[in-house]
């Protein structure tokens, strides 16, 4: 049997008692204290199935998804397992294409939504003063446009372009991050470590990324799983809007805003993205909720 | 109490007018992508020209965006580039319909995801906690077009043929008077909204619930409900307030997405249209109009935590 | 049915009886207390004593019938007035909290809701438990509360909301309101706990009036021994979840019988400064990791083979004393309770002055023209009460604190205010000890690398780090398997070792401790005092000990500064500021500390 999470250890003070210790690293803790909840459980199996068919979807595709294969709106068949799309495409292989897009989107704008939020966050908390008036000041400033108006009017002028929804959404995300990082380092800041630190004369840099960035782990993986959740929302709903990716492209948000005149005779076409994007946002945000019960169980724990 | 409301205002304009600088930047700081952008294939060189000079697009950047703040101060938000109509004329009706939706949608959410917050947080890890909570966990992810079409196939197309999948309201007339249309983008918003709300709700009333002065008034020998409701509720309420107006200004965003699952009539939609025309003046107007709803929500909402936390009220008020 | 006032003589005699009491943690089973049996009378206080960990706490809520979640009672029974707790309904249980039983609470800032006013909160009580009584009398008798706590009872006091109030007036209300309904037992948590001594003496003065004149027993649960000295005619001794030894206070205080009292006793520093602190090493067994046989074994000078077999029944001296242990009879003789004083330390060179110092929080002015010298192997104490500028000073001296005009010189050097723009020598001779120590560690870092940090800014370059990071935590006493722990895997005293060795790896000249024993417990306090006493004598470190606690000072420190807001009202030799004090503050600060001595002479 591989060692036991916990073991009773020798005491280090003289006239002590054996306690009770563990012997994992922290994240193992943390990892087994979220996979032990059944929340977390389902929401690992549900999300990592939809990556997979938005990953290697294309794979299994019996058809190319630009491909005419029957007439527009047809009901289910031989040639198309699902029916036709609105163009007379089979819907069942562009379903299959449609979810690279938005996930591999997804994933690179919360990737820069989170690491632009947590360095504004981080600097903020520690700094203080008129540092951090002004960046919450210009935080304010882009926070106070809903994320999808934010999108819609940058998107107005510049022609579209997978770089820039992604850069777009990613920007759109950070200011909440940065809110979010801010108020837990702050917590972290006033505590005596991170005097002691200051009274040894530690550089800044070290301070922030040494002392400070390994305390809000927790809440800074809680916020990737939220905003991963919101990526997914917000670049499916650019791209069902028509202001994001332009047909002939497989997307799951364009598809459902092509076949949605249809959908009384020909529901398929709306239905199976639909069920796709509920599917990967819940999991998602199950394991992002599994985790966060653990995290706060845990950081409780240390006090 | 009125010096911090002021300072609290002023704060409140300077970053609308941030906001406005953001949104004249993101659209026209670029007089050649501006004029191109809303030729768009059009765009010869001698229509690039007249619509420049029709538009003032070769003065230079800080006159045109100081001509575009004083007619906006003063309700004027240029001319449609579409329609060559004044978009004030365009949006005003608009205007009221997405208000009332979102009036309409915030009066039912917040009371009853206050209330389920409650309840699941009284009812702590017992099965109706568990339920409720799953199912805010499941609907607080989705996309609100996601709900929205998910509400459509349900009551309007596929399953049921009970509501209206479109919103038409004859022109004249007002979301108010063609009640029907109404009730599925508001259930959209409602379902998009009380998760958070009540979660929050949940979490902030599990701690109170935890705390040292619920049980003190345990000890005291209080009744289960003089506990719940005026010990416990009043300080669990503040964080709520907070994310209710976060959400109500969200509602600000999610009501574009749900105007186009319905085609509803409102500035959300409108919004979308303008943006596919690349009418950059509409675009301006209702960008600058929702974020103004955002900012003015948000002093409200400021406003009534000091007001509600005795603690900030009494400092606020020296 | 309501609880009516009843006319003392129907009162039992015995107000509070507990048999056997168990309470077991639902989650694992672990009992948290077991064996508890106590008596106490209508009009007597007893006085239930033990540190963190102890469960006296746990003990004094189950006499409300209350348990705190997770806990649960599983054996024994708690009769009060003679109707046992458990074979009451909901309902009746309700009644009797704040009707027959009261509680005052240890925190009275976070007991008191912060929404609603003190009057609401005291009406409620009356609401509760007498509701048939009109709006008018609700409001006189309020008012009569009150005036029993010795605070205003006009309609603007009553409609304060908790934070408008201080800390000893925040605990009044919170006494008001556990004797609003006259009930007949009062449960007091620890209710002095934070509270400056001259509020502590004046609350305790209003508890023990009130609980005579209103014939109530009281229960008080402390850790501070000289106060239950001060209060209690009974004691009971409380460790690891038992009672250890019970009995009358004179019998308790002048002959302990158990190993585990007169080494808590020993621990408390004594004021007359006859006997030196001698701490207990090591901590108190958690629930699930006690041992077979008396619980303090391990930690006992005492024990035989025949205390790990199975825990003492209690064995009975004259006038009620009871003692759980087998050693009982030679206790006494074996474990003198006396203890040896240190002779004055030899003092060197000035190693710090402070001179013309002033210093500012923002635009207010805190501290005022503050001159201090400090030699070495010399220990000088600043002691003054919450507010009095002391940690504001200690901070300025490190470094922290750098809005202050003024000189702070080591050594002869004039050093920059901010200890960023200090050099690496002046940061190293100065190292600073923090008063909590579940905040003064990284908890994402173990012991050892906090450490060899340290060592790598401080004495950097050398390759024997394991080696030199081991002997660092043997000065404090802690064995080399210490590397790789984590904070939140430490108790309270190992935790502030481990502060300790970590400023001590810096090797410096001189060390700021800033109340670092305030947050842990007696034995804890005195064991980890000792190890600082011990330290200066092998390394002749000079020693800046900030604190609010006059009878720790005299143990350890040999020059005494007094502070109180911002200045210094009194300076010199220890010796002499305790026996003639010049300053009026100081004669009242010593007039109003307790201690254990006096609390028995009276």
């Amino acid at each position: 049997m591989s060692t036991p999470a916990i073991t009773i250890e020798d005491p280090i003070e003289p006239g002590g008692v054996g306690q009770e210790v563990m012997r994992q690293r922290q994240w193992k803790v943390l990892l087994s204290a979220t996979m032990h909840q059944w929340r977390s459980r389902i929401g690992l199996v549900i999300f990592v199935a939809m990556v997979f068919v938005a990953l290697a979807g294309p794979l299994f595709a019996p058809h190319s998804p630009t491909q005419f294969v029957t007439a527009p709106n047809s009901p289910p068949s031989s040639e198309a397992l699902f029916g036709g799309d609105n163009l007379g495409r089979d819907v069942w292989s562009r379903f299959l294409y449609g979810g690279r897009s938005v996930l591999g989107m997804s994933v690179a704008a919360t990737i820069i939504g989170v690491t632009l939020g947590l360095a504004v966050g981080l600097t903020a908390a520690y700094m203080s003063g008129v540092t951090d008036e002004v960046l919450m000041r210009i935080s304010d400033v882009f926070m106070a446009f809903p994320q999808i108006v934010l999108a819609l009017l940058l998107l107005t002028a510049f022609p579209s372009s997978v770089i820039l929804i992604v850069l777009i959404v990613g920007l759109s995300h950070a200011p909440r991050v940065a809110r979010v990082i801010r108020g837990a380092a702050q917590q972290v800041v006033e505590r005596d470590f991170v005097k002691a630190a200051e009274a040894v004369g530690e550089p800044r840099r070290r301070i922030i990324f040494g002392e400070l960035l390994p305390n809000v782990t927790s809440p800074l993986t809680v916020e990737f799983g939220l905003r991963l959740t919101y990526s997914v929302g917000l670049i499916a709903a650019i791209n069902f809007l028509g202001v994001g990716l332009q047909p002939p492209k497989a997307d799951w948000g364009l598809m459902i805003n092509e076949n949605r005149l249809a959908v009384t005779v020909q529901p398929w076409g709306v239905l199976l993205p639909v069920i796709a994007l509920a599917l990967l946002t819940i999991g998602s945000n199950l394991l992002t909720d599994g985790f966060a019960r653990a995290a706060i169980g845990i950081d409780r724990g240390g006090e | 109490m009125s010096r911090f409301l002021i300072r609290r205002i002023l704060l409140g304009l300077l970053t609308l007018l941030l906001v406005s600088v953001v949104v004249f930047a993101a659209t026209q700081a670029l007089p050649g992508n501006a004029a191109r952008a809303i030729l768009g294939r059009d765009a010869t060189p001698a229509r690039l020209q007249a619509l420049t000079e029709q538009l003032h697009l070769n003065r230079s950047v800080f006159s045109q965006y100081f001509s575009w703040l004083g007619g906006v101060l003063h309700g004027d938000f240029g001319n449609s580039a579409a329609t060559q109509a004044p978009v004030s004329h365009l949006i005003s009706s608009r205007i009221l319909n997405t208000a009332f939706l979102v009036l309409v949608s915030a009066i039912i959410a917040i009371p009853l995801s206050i209330g389920l917050g409650v309840l699941m947080a009284v009812r702590r890890d017992k099965p109706t906690d568990h339920i409720i909570s799953i199912t805010t966990l499941a609907l607080a992810a989705l996309p609100e077009f996601v709900i929205g079409i998910g509400l459509v196939l349900l009551f309007a197309t596929n399953v049921w043929h009970v509501l209206p999948a479109v919103s038409i309201i004859p022109p004249g007339e007002h979301a108010w008077n063609v009640p029907k249309v109404v009730v599925l983008p508001a259930a959209t918003l409602i379902i998009a909204v009380t998760p958070y709300i009540s979660r929050i709700m949940r979490a902030s009333m599990v701690e109170v619930l935890e705390s040292d002065y619920v049980t003190m008034a345990r000890l005291k020998g209080l009744p289960n409900r003089t506990v719940i409701w005026r010990h416990a509720v009043p300080n669990a309420i503040v964080p709520a307030i907070q994310v209710s107006a976060l959400q109500l200004a969200y509602m600000a965003g999610g009501v574009v997405l749900v105007e186009v699952v319905f085609n509803f009539p409102g500035i959300g939609s409108a919004l979308v249209d303008a943006v596919g025309n690349r009418d950059i003046p509409e675009v301006q107007a209702l960008a600058i109009i929702i974020a103004a709803v955002y900012v003015v929500v948000n002093l409200i909402a400021d406003v009534l935590t000091i007001l509600v936390t005795p603690r900030l009220r009494t400092a606020a008020a020296r | 049915m309501a609880t009516a006032e009843r006319p003392p003589a129907e009162q039992p005699a015995t107000a509070v009886q507990v048999r056997d009491l168990k309470i077991d943690l639902v989650s694992s089973g672990n009992d948290i207390v077991d064996a508890i049996a106590m008596e106490v009378r209508a009009g007597e206080v007893l006085g239930l004593v033990g540190e963190s960990g102890s469960g006296k706490t746990t003990v004094g809520m189950a006499l409300m019938g209350y348990c705190r979640p997770g806990g649960k009672v599983t054996g024994g029974e708690i009769l009060i007035d003679g109707r046992p707790l458990a074979a009451m309904a909901a309902g009746e249980l309700r009644r009797l909290r704040g009707g027959t039983v009261s509680y005052i609470p240890q925190d009275p800032g976070t007991a008191l809701n912060p929404a609603l006013r003190i009057a609401v909160q005291l009406s409620e009580m009356l609401e509760a438990h007498k509701g048939q009584t009109s709006a008018e009398d609700q409001k006189a008798r309020i008012r009569e509360t009150l005036e029993e706590v010795a605070l205003p009872n006009d309609d603007e006091f009553l409609r304060r909301y908790p934070h408008q109030l201080s800390g000893g007036q925040q605990q009044r209300v919170a006494i008001a309101m556990a004797f609003a309904c006259r009930p007949h037992v009062i449960v007091c948590d620890e209710p002095t706990t934070g509270l400056d001594v001259t509020t502590q003496a004046r609350v305790l003065e209003t508890v023990r009036d009130l609980c005579h004149s209103h014939r109530v027993a009281a229960v008080y649960v402390s850790h501070d021994l000289a106060v239950v000295a001060e209060l209690a005619d009974t004691v009971a001794v409380m460790y690891a979840g038992r009672i250890v030894e019970r009995g009358p206070r004179d019998a308790i205080f002048a002959t302990p019988r158990h190993p585990y009292t007169r080494k808590l006793l020993r621990a408390v520093p004594d004021m007359a400064g006859k006997r030196a602190v001698v701490g207990i090493g090591g901590h108190a067994p958690l629930p699930g990791n006690r041992p077979t046989g008396c619980f303090f074994a391990p930690r006992c000078d005492l024990a035989i083979d025949r205390c790990r077999e199975a825990f003492p029944l209690p064995t009975e001296f004259e006038g009620g004393h009871l003692v759980h242990c087998y050693r009982a009879e030679e206790a006494p003789s074996e474990l003198p309770t006396g203890g040896e004083t240190q002779a004055p330390a030899q003092a060197g060179d000035v190693v710090l002055s402070v001179e013309h110092l002033n210093g500012h929080y923002g635009s207010a002015h805190v501290l005022h023209d503050i001159d201090l010298e400090v030699r070495r192997n010399e220990c000088v104490a600043v002691v003054g009460e919450s507010g009095s500028g002391k940690t504001t000073l200690a901070r300025c001296i490190s470094g922290l604190h750098a809005n202050y005009t003024g000189d702070v010189k080591l050594g002869g050097d004039r050093l920059a205010e901010s200890a960023r723009k200090r050099s690496s020598q002046a940061r190293k001779q100065i190292q600073y000890v923090f008063q909590n120590p579940y905040a003064s560690l990284n908890p994402r870092r173990t012991v050892g690398q906090t450490i060899a940090r340290q060592l790598q800014l401080f004495g950097g370059g050398r390759r024997d780090t394991g080696k030199r990071v081991a002997e660092c935590l043997e000065r404090v006493a802690l064995s080399a398997a210490a590397v790789n722990r984590y904070p939140d895997q430490l108790s309270g005293g190992e935790r502030q070792r481990v502060a300790i060795a970590r400023a001590l790896a810096a090797e410096p000249s001189l060390l700021i401790c800033d109340e670092v024993t305030s947050a842990l417990d007696v034995s804890v306090q005195a064991a980890i005092v000792e190890l600082l006493r011990d330290l200066r004598a092998e390394t002749g470190l000079s020693m800046l000990f900030i604190t609010h606690n006059l009878a720790l000072i005299r143990t350890i420190a040999d020059r005494v500064l007094v502070m109180t807001q911002g200045t210094i009202v009194e300076s010199g030799a220890t010796v002499s500021v305790f026996e003639t004090p010049s300053a009026e503050y100081t004669t009242k600060l010593l007039a109003n500390t307790p201690t254990v001595e006096a609390a028995l002479n009276r």
